[in-house]
């Protein structure tokens, strides 16, 4: 088997034409937590995967899980992490794509569904189509807080990252959610309350 | 070039003497006496009546007296603002006695680079704990980035918030630490989100379990959950920035443990860890020192009146001029 990639909590392994994503022990963690982790984190993301292309996300299919071993076996999505495409987009293609990404996050939103983990290194450029990857730190949950905290670790993410092109990125990205999901006024509203909670703001 | 630097951003009151090619030629340390925890006026006061004996101790400590430093440096933030403002006012006070400038300085990016010096780490993702602050931070354009931080609480304020109200004692973490020894795993709620992490529903949970399960065990548990926690983030950060070093910071990350777990997150994924020594871990002076030692090498230069303190100063608003 070919490892294709090593993340932080899984392998993946290309078999066949399909990917393999294993969630590895973590030796750091007691096993009790591990354990835990590994397969609440397996049987959700396999979960959410679903749940997400039904609200018209695109993600990966999942062919198998197997809950022993903590993995997934899901199709192949051919293309590229946004994180290193961004850097070469000019302003009207990052204009669109971050347009697009928004309405994937609000469709997400409208259907309940948290990502856990918003950041360009979880979607994937693929003939065109934008797929939204690693579901592990998601959840089916309704809750303004919910949704506001997902808005804030992508918008985060986007400033820790892209610190060159932040306000385009999210500007376009907070146009194309709320064009999506006009009632997402209330959850960016309240992104920016989470925010302003934390310790470290500088203005407020 | 003599560098006297001060540290006051919370209970711990420091006096650092660095020179401009980074010996340490003091760094004496004042901890308030805490019975619970910090009252902001009362560890200003701590600071006022114990500043000018502190300087003097660390000055015949380097064996040099005041008309030989040629900078001051304060930490002008982030902290308490009646700590703040006390060492604020003794690092301008000192500026204008011996007509030598004053700087001041980002009390977190002061870590990292005391961090820096004293380990040889180059480029490292500084994994940085303490009773007011979490955060992991990596170097990208001048900048130290954010990449993962606490959004509510801080860990080493959880724990000894849990600490004090289970009555254990302050500070709580060597405390914790003690008592976690031989405790078995209780289940307590693991919250991590992206790359940041929340630790107020579990500070909220371990006091709650506290009444159905013994000490030791909620202890262990505690330490166990927050601790991976930080490494997870500190994991996924890694993965995320392609470093290839990890640094430890503040007075958290003495604890043996997580040292341990993230000695063993790093050998998994190959990066190199670095542990500077205990008296530069937490806060000191001479950390506030080195920096004003960077700052103003690179450039930087403050008039008397641009000094006013920041309580909330962001790590990534600070222009990192000298990489």
């Amino acid at each position: 088997m070919e490892v294709i990639a090593k993340g932080a909590e899984a392998n993946l392994y290309l078999q066949n034409g399909v990917v393999v994503k294993e969630r590895i022990r973590k030796e750091y963690r007691i096993p009790e937590i591990d354990e835990v982790l590994r397969s609440t984190r397996t049987k959700r993301e396999a979960r959410l995967l679903s749940l997400a292309r039904r609200a018209g996300v695109p993600t990966p299919v999942v062919l198998d899980v197997d809950t022993q071993r903590k993995s997934i076996t899901m199709s192949y999505i051919e293309g590229e992490k946004l994180k290193y495409l961004v850097e070469r987009l000019d302003e009207d293609e990052l204009r669109e794509l971050f347009t697009h990404i928004g309405s994937l996050a609000a469709r997400l939103h409208r259907s309940h569904i948290i990502h856990g983990d918003l950041t360009t290194s979880n979607m994937i450029l693929s003939r065109g189509r934008v797929f939204f990857i690693d579901f592990g730190l998601g959840e089916v949950n309704s809750s303004l807080e919910a949704k506001g905290t997902d808005l804030l670790v992508f918008a985060k993410a986007v400033r820790s990252t892209h610190f060159a092109r932040e306000s385009q990125i999210l500007e376009a990205f907070f146009s194309g959610y709320l064009r999506e999901y006009p009632e997402g006024e209330a959850v960016i509203e309240r992104m920016r309350s989470i925010e302003r909670r934390g310790r470290y703001v500088s203005a407020r | 070039m003599l560098c006297l630097g001060i540290e006051g951003t919370a209970e711990k009151l420091g006096v650092g003497i660095v020179s401009e090619k980074g010996e340490i030629l003091a760094n004496e340390g004042k901890p308030m006496p805490l019975k619970e925890g910090i009252h902001p006026r009362e560890a200003a006061q701590h600071h006022a009546q114990n500043i000018k004996p502190l300087i003097e101790r660390a000055l015949a400590k380097a064996g040099v007296g005041m008309e030989e430093v040629d900078l001051i440096a304060f930490s002008r933030g982030p902290g308490l603002g009646p700590c703040l403002r006390v060492i604020a006012v003794a690092a301008r006070t000192l500026a204008l006695r011996y007509k030598i400038p004053v700087l001041g300085v980002n009390h977190c990016v002061a870590h990292i680079e005391i961090g820096r010096l004293t380990t040889g780490a180059e480029d490292p993702l500084t994994v940085y704990a303490s009773g007011g602050n979490t955060q992991v931070t990596a170097f990208a354009a001048k900048r130290y980035r954010v990449f993962g931080e606490t959004l509510d609480i801080a860990l080493g304020n959880c724990i000894d918030q849990f600490a004090r109200e289970l009555k254990l004692g302050a500070p709580g973490g060597p405390i914790v630490e003690r008592l976690a020894k031989g405790g078995s795993y209780v289940e307590l709620p693991y919250v991590v989100k992206g790359m940041d992490l929340s630790y107020s529903g579990l500070l909220t949970a371990a006091i709650k379990k506290a009444k159905s399960a013994s000490i030791a065990d909620v202890c262990f548990s505690l330490q166990e959950t927050a601790f991976a926690m930080l490494v997870e983030v500190a994991e996924r950060a890694l993965a995320h920035t392609e470093k290839e070093e990890v640094l430890i910071a503040g007075g958290v990350t003495v604890n043996a443990r997580l040292q341990e777990m993230l000695r063993s997150m790093c050998a998994e994924h190959g990066a190199a860890f670095y542990a500077p020594p205990g008296e530069v871990l937490g806060d000191n002076g001479a950390m506030i020192a080195w920096l004003g030692v960077l700052s103003y090498s690179s450039g930087v230069r403050q008039r008397l009146e641009e000094t006013q303190v920041i309580q909330r100063w962001r790590t990534d608003e600070v222009e990192v001029l000298w990489r």
